[in-house]
């Protein structure tokens, strides 16, 4: 079976980013860049079926500017097969990223598709779930864990009141949560074969998707910074200060 | 305008950030209608009908509703919502789960997660874990939008008078089919919904010492939360995850103990009213957002803050209770 990975480059989850003075947006000069921590679950899930012999090949795809090669090559080097870069010049919103990823299914005709839950930058968690319907795929997100059976798949998630899980048919999208796997370091040798795998790039004009922007950003804005308060000294002073200052017990 | 909001429920209940959707569908103005869909849950379409501000409410009742399949309820709210201005649900993660079919299956895109109404098309979202807070406005014919519940107060769940109509329609996919699920059971408050929390970290250093915690949260009446690290350990289940890619939290009084308060946390608690943290490390990242901040042993503070609430509770409680 073919497995398609989707994944996203983002700011590296331990940066606190910064909103512009003039808060068009926020600032991303210089910033250091890394795979979206979703996507690179969603990586490590595709290889460890490869490895268990569910998967024979492992195709991961990312839309943006030429930088997001460096992110296929960091999914190369985990163990992806070939990379697909569909080259924009801006980020698309969720929609029109579904709807050229489902340019790119209909090419790759894959068997699953595994994308992150959300993106740690603009947090939206919709992308997997917008591919579903327009490839009319079942889809089972936020899984913690992924069981392969003959034509289809049972997906646990993780919801709100615990674990569901759900038997899908496929090909169908799978999007993942923290828990499903711990990605592995690319180790030195596999960043290096990385290199000599093949990567292509394409285009939403290839694919026949019209990139458009239906979400104007009209602002970004700083949130109401929580100052620190005081220290306590012992718990008498703490309770004390709870039910006769903030009185909130 | 006319508002569509899908009720998030169990069947037997409605889920409270329901009304909290319901309130921010009213900040937007227009009819508001409400679907409940699942099976058996007449009980809910007709309690969701005595919220404040809701004309019409839809019962869908039918096997393929049940549990809430995506594939289904997306097709249905599609089929319905395309008579509507706005399509609104609570960002739980049944909404989460569903809602960004609808919008793709109506050709539009979706705003996740509003924690404000500006207007009828412009709205505030928190991005990047809430270091950022984003104003968006949306082109597009119908608005598809989550809601952050935590960023809303509840409408009235008495007073009004909607109607509730049937709904015939039946959409039931043969490509996903429920197996199974393992939901935690707790007398204590709902996490989301609770007026004090009290949440373990990695310091916790392994599952029974939250029982430590459910003592305390016991004597508030709170509920208990989690920090990733303690989730991924294995401490508790993954349900009790508060931050940017766990539940989102913001009661009265949030209590973190052995949380080194990594900004994915923050993301989920730091609207709390009043911030508690224990932890023993006088540096941890915590301390910024704390009100007050207790450098100790938890293992050493756990057991008196115990004893001293009881004392605190029995002097102001009448002594039956
Ligand atoms: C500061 C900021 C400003 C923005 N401004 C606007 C705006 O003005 N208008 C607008 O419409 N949108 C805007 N966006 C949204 C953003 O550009 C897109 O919505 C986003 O890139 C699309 O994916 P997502 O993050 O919504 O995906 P999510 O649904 O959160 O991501 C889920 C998964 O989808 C996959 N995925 C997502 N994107 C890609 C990709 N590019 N390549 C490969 N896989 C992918 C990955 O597997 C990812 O883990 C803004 C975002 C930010 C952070
Ligand atoms: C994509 C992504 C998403 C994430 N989402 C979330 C999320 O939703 N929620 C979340 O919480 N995290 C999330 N994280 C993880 C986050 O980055 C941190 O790793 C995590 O919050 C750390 O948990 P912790 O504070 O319990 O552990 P640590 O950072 O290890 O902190 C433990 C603390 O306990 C203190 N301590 C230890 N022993 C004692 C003692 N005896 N008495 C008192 N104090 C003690 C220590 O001083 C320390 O400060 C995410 C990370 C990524 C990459």
């Amino acid at each position: 079976m073919k497995i398609l990975v989707a994944v996203k480059r983002v700011i590296d989850y331990n940066v606190k980013v910064r909103v512009k003075p003039d808060q068009s947006d926020v600032d991303l000069a210089n910033v250091k860049m890394a795979l979206n921590p979703f996507c690179e679950i969603a990586v490590e899930e595709a290889v460890r079926l490869k490895e268990a012999g569910t998967a024979d090949e492992v195709v991961v795809v990312s839309i943006g500017p030429k930088a997001v090669q460096e992110q296929l090559r960091t999914a190369l080097a985990l163990g992806a097969d070939r990379a697909i870069q569909v080259e924009t010049d801006d980020m698309p919103d969720s929609l029109s990223a579904a709807k050229i990823l489902k340019g790119v299914v209909e090419k790759e005709g894959p068997d699953m598709v595994i994308l992150g839950k959300q993106s740690i930058d603009s947090d939206n968690n919709q992308t997997g779930q917008m591919l579903g319907a327009l490839t009319g795929m079942p889809q089972g997100t936020f899984a913690s864990k992924v069981e392969v059976g003959d034509g289809f798949v049972n997906v646990t998630r993780e919801i709100d009141g615990g674990l569901q899980t759900v038997k899908l048919n496929l090909p169908a999208i799978v999007t993942t949560d923290l828990r499903l796997n711990e990605p592995r370091y690319a180790s030195l040798p596999n960043i290096m074969k990385a290199k000599r795998k093949p990567l292509e790039t394409t285009s939403p004009d290839e694919l026949g998707v019209e990139v458009k922007r239906t979400i104007k950003l009209l602002k970004v804005e700083t949130p109401a910074e929580r100052s620190a308060g005081v220290k306590v000294a012992d718990v008498d002073e703490l309770v004390d200060k709870l039910k006769n200052e903030a009185k909130v017990l | 305008m006319s508002i569509l909001v899908v009720a998030e429920h169990d069947n037997n209940a409605v889920d409270p950030s329901t009304l909290k959707t319901l309130a921010a569908a009213q900040k937007i103005g227009g009819d508001i209608e409400v679907l409940v869909a699942g099976k058996g849950c007449s009980t809910v379409a007709e309690n969701v009908a005595k919220a404040d501000g809701v004309k019409k409410v839809m019962l869908a009742d039918n096997e393929a509703y049940e549990h809430q399949l995506a594939e289904n309820i997306s097709e249905l709210v599609a089929d319905l919502g395309k008579n509507y201005s706005h399509i609104l649900a609570p960002a739980t993660t049944t909404g989460k789960n569903f809602m960004p079919r609808v919008a793709a299956l109506l050709d539009v895109a979706q705003v996740s997660d509003i924690i404000s109404v500006e207007s009828d098309d412009t709205f505030k979202r928190p991005i990047y874990a809430g270091n950022a807070i984003a104003t968006v406005q949306s082109e597009d014919n119908i608005k598809v939008i989550t809601v952050r519940a935590t960023a809303f107060d509840a409408v009235a769940a008495e007073g009004g008078s909607g109607d509730v109509e049937s709904i015939d329609s039946v959409f039931n996919n043969d490509k996903s089919e429920f197996v199974g699920e393992q939901l935690a059971e707790s007398e204590r408050p709902d996490l989301t919904a609770a007026e004090i929390v009290i949440s373990g970290g990695r310091g916790m250093q392994n599952g029974d010492n939250f029982h430590m915690l459910e003592d305390i949260a016991d004597k508030l009446g709170a509920a208990v939360g989690a920090s990733r690290a303690a989730v991924d350990a294995g401490f508790v289940p993954n349900d009790m995850q508060v931050g940017q890619t766990g539940k989102i939290v913001a009661p009265q009084l949030y209590v973190a103990v052995g949380i080194s308060g990594a900004i994915q946390h923050l993301a989920g608690m730091k609207d709390s009213k009043v911030i508690v943290a224990i932890n023993k490390d006088e540096e941890a990242p915590i301390f910024q957002v704390a009100d007050y901040g207790l450098v100790a042993d938890l293992f050493d503070v756990l057991p008196e803050l115990k004893e001293k609430l009881k004392n605190t509770f029995e002097d102001s409680l009448p002594a039956s209770i």
